[in-house]
């Protein structure tokens, strides 16, 4: 046997961690990578055993999906829908918070553990009520519509989120604050926000992302106007004839923006989705 | 800015709804079927006909489209100016009012024309509720080149019986062949659209002319278990998750040798740009046994306008053409003649050259004229159609009931074991749905 | 002293005790703002879990079917018997359990092994944290559809041809191991949800105490064991506390794949719910089964509390 020497050793484990590293990522990215692949593929070589890993890509799929539907349009949705609901969930989440944090009482514990149960309600049981109420008021099918239901499901994860994280600030650099005699407008704007930055935007970040996927309610309370990417996804599932292939591009689709945008913000949800979780 | 474009956004989108167009907006919620999206595609030359009309499509899957339009009539919501409804729902709904009645149509539509099962099968009280856009029954497609390699041959309505036997020859799952494929995965119209016309072949009804279900009695018993034997020994892998669609994609990539589903499937097969047996394709009627009643279903995708819509005339307008023989001239001018909507027109039927061009044509027409949702049983029966009852907990217990035949297809309990569940179900359904009079 | 001191890197002052009387006007002024902040938020969620709710248990005792238009006779608890007698019932409480506990074991204890893995840099750490977390961005319509046609398909999957070319028999996963489909298609979409946090946590860990436990001979396990994983309880809590909330009612993954069959090995009860609701259209035993969910939930979520939520929202 050779005797492996110390700095031999550290090589040979580096190569070890790398490579085990790589094939876990590899393993869990795959799918996702699948999808892509056979977005570029024909129907026919998308259902092929064994699969073709070698094939000339096309984008006819791509060009049936842009031929039959109006992606912008969802797309845009989407968007407004995303960006409404968590802009209006952080102004109610925000103020709501900063009380509970800093204001504790002793049914804080309680008002916010009953806010997150409220998360486990199914919302199939629900839906009839709402559908009514929805009818009623004439929000079916509006983006104000599914603004306000993105909010009102999200709200108590929020609230918690940023509860966390404003618990963390110690109260001590608060109350100094205070005996300087800043307002509550000074207090929030130069240290709350400053300190909880990082919270705050992977809070922003979770509720768009939850937003963005979000399929229940926004293909039973939408028909043409108002609908998001997600009820765009349910007109390319299971038709009839072969269907992987033009799946998988309006898939790739409608996942594309929300994934992007997540490696983009990656970096920021790595620091700050702790929950308070981390010291 | 954020905040701007999306404070802007959301104003817009509350007065979005308040706009009124100059031109009559209607919407139309359909199923994401071939036919259907050929329609959507086409619905421009409708727009340039009528400038004062415009079409906002809706196209979904066809479980989550029914949940929807299911939704939205039940509570008037009014989302929707065209539902794409099947036969089932037209005669429900239309009794109930929520449709809006299919008269006084234009002298060129030519109702006459439209088959006259499909016409009672849209019909409530003598009343017309929805038009058909296409219709179907069911029938057995085989491989040809593989009978023939067999020494096999596929008489004009097999028997189940007969089938088995083809499909044991047939089977050779180590070259990826498998002797028939058929529908097992759960659902009302999967499944147990197959499994009733199995039934009703083998003797079986629904109900009696109590509203009694008959699950445990032995035709139902002998039916699954045969069904159960056939699919489970003869099918693919996987069998109890295939619906239409997947089979059709097994079958067109030449894995099966036989395979009983609906008569739309012909122009699939036969089309050489999806299919790799095209051209080898036999086709037959749907099989018999101790009875050739029921034995092929009928159904039809139809068009209706429901009560709740604020665009009922322009949305008329629009059905009227869909379905209209122009209609099928243009998908013929468009997209060849054997893509035209199938199963509605008898004139269709009677053009030679698509006779000729769809080597389908003829046994889907005689399909159709067999299937008679007033007598499809050999016991009589109190409720209209083949592979469904028409009436509202029909649904409901038929999707509860093919969970458990695709439960005892995989094998996770056994057929008997399946059979008294689903005659528990019924019978809690029917009871709760107020059908036996205890008084 | 001016605004500049608080400043975040401010020393924290400690609080004059002349001021005692001022502090505890403001403290009561304090708490009227408090209470109008708070407000807002704790309206919207009471308005929406009232008025819902108050109409859901309206209907709860009406025979209100969607098919029948007209009439909603008082019925009583029947709604309610029916539901809690239903043959899908008690499957779906267990699948319901068994979901929530197996994908909760598989993110944690793979989250874990990988957080550690990933710890230390090594060429590209960037790009396979990206590839990581990357699941947790899909959609779960599009990852159960994706993972049921082109990956589980037992014809032409990927995991198919896999089995085929070692040698075995290609598994039937939605006939075969229908939940453990379901189970390992939750868990990929939620495994990274569990990578990002005990990530971040990884992250802070002591290195000092690790080298020092080093130099004192201790293997690799035993610093897992004595150092990392004490450290990562928190972070664990976290993760089982979120993901619980979000498990509990998985619906979108079985709509696309199962169906709730076969059988009813892949009903839960969120599943349940919706077969009443939305295939029924029966309004009156959907909202009998709202309830009783929300009331199993609020079982589930007081036992949670007291196991780890008391930890969590505690000061530390």
């Amino acid at each position: 046997m050779i005797a492996l020497s110390q700095k031999q050793r550290r090589v040979f484990s580096q190569i070890a961690l790398t490579a085990a590293a790589w094939s876990v990522a590899f393993i869990i990215f795959f799918p996702i990578l699948w999808m892509v692949l056979t977005s570029f593929k024909t129907e026919l070589e998308a259902f092929a055993t064994p699969p073709s890993l070698f094939f000339s890509p096309t984008l006819e799929n791509y060009q049936e999906v842009f031929g039959r539907s109006d992606y912008m349009h969802y797309a845009w949705n989407s968007v407004v829908i995303s960006m409404g609901a968590t802009l209006l969930g952080m102004l109610l989440a925000v103020p709501a918070a900063y009380a509970m944090a800093f204001y504790e009482t002793k049914r804080t514990q309680s008002t916010l553990l009953w806010m997150l149960s409220t998360k486990m309600l199914p919302p199939v049981g629900v839906l009839v009520p709402i559908y009514l109420l929805f009818k009623e008021s004439g929000l079916l099918d509006t983006r104000t519509g599914l603004i306000l239901i993105y909010t009102l499901i999200n709200l108590p994860i929020m609230v918690w989120m940023i509860y966390t994280y404003f618990k963390e600030i110690p109260k001590d650099i608060l109350e100094a604050c205070r005996m300087d005699g800043a307002t509550l407008g000074q207090e929030i704007s130069r240290v709350l926000l400053p300190m909880c930055k990082g919270g705050l935007a992977s809070t922003v970040l979770l509720s768009l992302i939850l937003c963005w996927n979000e399929a229940f309610w926004s293909l039973n309370l939408t028909a043409a106007n108002a609908a998001p990417l997600t009820a765009l996804i349910a007109s390319y599932s299971s038709p009839e004839g072969l269907f992987w292939a033009k799946l998988s591009a309006v898939s790739t689709l409608a996942c594309a923006p929300i994934l992007i945008f997540g490696w983009i913000s990656q970096k920021q949800l790595v620091r700050g989705l702790s929950f308070g979780a981390v010291k | 800015m954020t905040f701007k474009t999306t404070f802007s956004a959301l104003t817009l989108g509350l007065t979005a709804s308040l706009m009124t167009h100059a031109a009559t907006t209607v919407t139309i919620g359909t199923v994401n079927n071939g036919d259907m999206i050929r329609m959507q595609k086409l619905s421009q030359a409708f727009e340039a006909q009528h400038p004062d009309i415009r079409l906002e499509w809706v196209v979904l899957e066809e479980n989550v489209l029914r949940q929807r339009l299911t939704t939205d009539i039940a509570t008037q919501g009014g989302q929707f100016d065209v539902m794409t409804i099947g036969m089932y729902e037209a005669p429900i709904w239309g009794e109930k009012g929520w449709l809006t009645p299919m008269t006084d149509l234009p002298a060129d539509y030519d109702l006459n024309d439209v088959f006259p099962a499909v016409r009672n099968g849209l019909s409530a009280k003598g009343t017309l509720y929805a038009l058909p856009f296409y219709g179907e029954s069911s029938m057995t497609f085989y491989r040809k080149d593989l009978f023939d390699a067999a020494g096999l041959s596929m008489p004009r309505q097999p028997t189940w019986s007969q089938m088995m036997t083809f499909a044991r020859t047939l089977h050779k799952p180590d070259q990826g062949q498998y002797g028939i494929c058929l529908r097992g995965k759960a659902g009302w119209g999967e499944n147990m659209a197959l499994m009733t016309t199995i039934a009703n072949t083998f003797g079986a009804r629904w109900f009696d002319e109590q509203w009694k279900p008959e699950f445990t009695g032995p035709e139902w018993t002998e039916a699954v278990k045969f069904y159960v034997d056939l699919l489970g020994q003869y099918g693919p892998p996987g069998a109890s998750s295939n619906g239409f669609n997947e089979n059709l994609a097994l079958f067109n990539s030449g894995k099966c040798a036989m395979w009983v589903d609906a008569t739309v499937a012909g122009s699939f097969v036969s089309d050489a740009s999806q299919s790799k047996v095209a051209g080898k394709v036999g086709f037959a009627l749907a099989p018999k046994q101790v009875t050739d009643k029921g034995a092929g279903w009928l159904w039809a995708w139809a068009l209706a306008v429901p009560v709740s819509s604020d665009a009922k005339d322009a949305a008329t307008t629009f059905v009227t053409w869909a379905t209209s023989k122009a209609y099928s001239d243009l998908v013929a001018e468009k997209y060849g003649i054997a893509n035209v909507p199938p199963g509605t027109r008898q004139s269709t039927y009677d053009n030679p050259e698509y006779m000729k061009a769809a080597p389908f044509a003829a046994m889907t027409l005689e399909a159709m004229s067999k299937a008679n949702p007033k007598d499809k049983t050999l016991k009589p029966a109190p409720y209209v159609g083949v592979q469904f009852a028409a009436i509202p907990e029909f649904q409901a217990i038929a999707s509860q009931v093919g969970k458990l035949i695709a439960g005892a297809l995989a094998g996770s309990m056994p057929v008997e074991r399946a059979l008294q569940s689903a005659q528990n179900i019924t019978l809690r359904e029917m009871k709760r749905a107020r059908y036996y009079a205890s008084r | 002293m001016t605004i500049q001191s608080c400043d975040l890197n401010a020393s924290v002052v400690p609080m004059p005790v002349s001021n005692e009387n001022s502090a505890a006007s403001a403290h009561s002024k304090a708490q009227r703002v408090a209470r109008w902040l708070v407000s807002p938020s704790v309206l919207v969620l009471l308005l929406w879990m009232i008025v819902p709710l108050s109409m859901t248990i309206y209907f709860s005792v009406l025979q209100y079917s969607l098919l029948y238009p007209g009439e909603h006779p008082f019925v009583g608890l029947e709604n309610y018997e029916f539901f809690l007698t239903d043959e899908g019932f008690s499957a779906g409480m267990s699948n319901t359990l068994i979901l929530v506990g197996a994908v909760l074991a598989i993110t944690v204890v793979l989250g874990v092994a990988i957080s550690v893995l990933i710890n230390t840099p090594f060429p590209g750490r960037g790009i396979v944290r990206v590839m990581l977390i990357s699941p947790f961005f899909i959609m779960p319509t599009v990852s159960a559809l994706v993972w049921k046609n082109l990956l589980m398909h037992p014809v032409s999957g990927v995991f198919a041809w896999l089995a085929q070319v070692m040698g075995m028999e290609p598994v039937d996963w939605f006939a075969q191991y229908p939940l453990s489909a379901i189970i390992l298609i939750v868990a990929w979409q939620w495994l990274p949800f569990a990578i990002l946090l005990l990530m971040t946590a990884m992250q802070s860990l002591d290195k000092e105490q690790v080298e020092a436990a080093k130099l004192d001979g201790a293997g690799g396990w035993a610093i897992f064991r004595h150092i990392t994983l004490p450290h990562l309880a928190r972070p664990i809590a976290v993760v089982v506390m979120i993901e619980t909330i979000f498990l509990l009612s998985v619906f979108a993954e079985i709509f696309t794949t199962t169906g709730g069959g076969p059988g009813y090995e892949t009903t839960n009860l969120a599943y349940l719910i919706y077969s009443q609701a939305l295939l029924q259209f029966d309004v009156g035993m959907a909202s009998a089964g709202g309830l009783i969910a929300v009331v199993l939930a609020n079982i589930v979520a007081f036992f949670l509390v007291r196991l780890i939520g008391k930890s969590l929202t505690e000061k530390h």
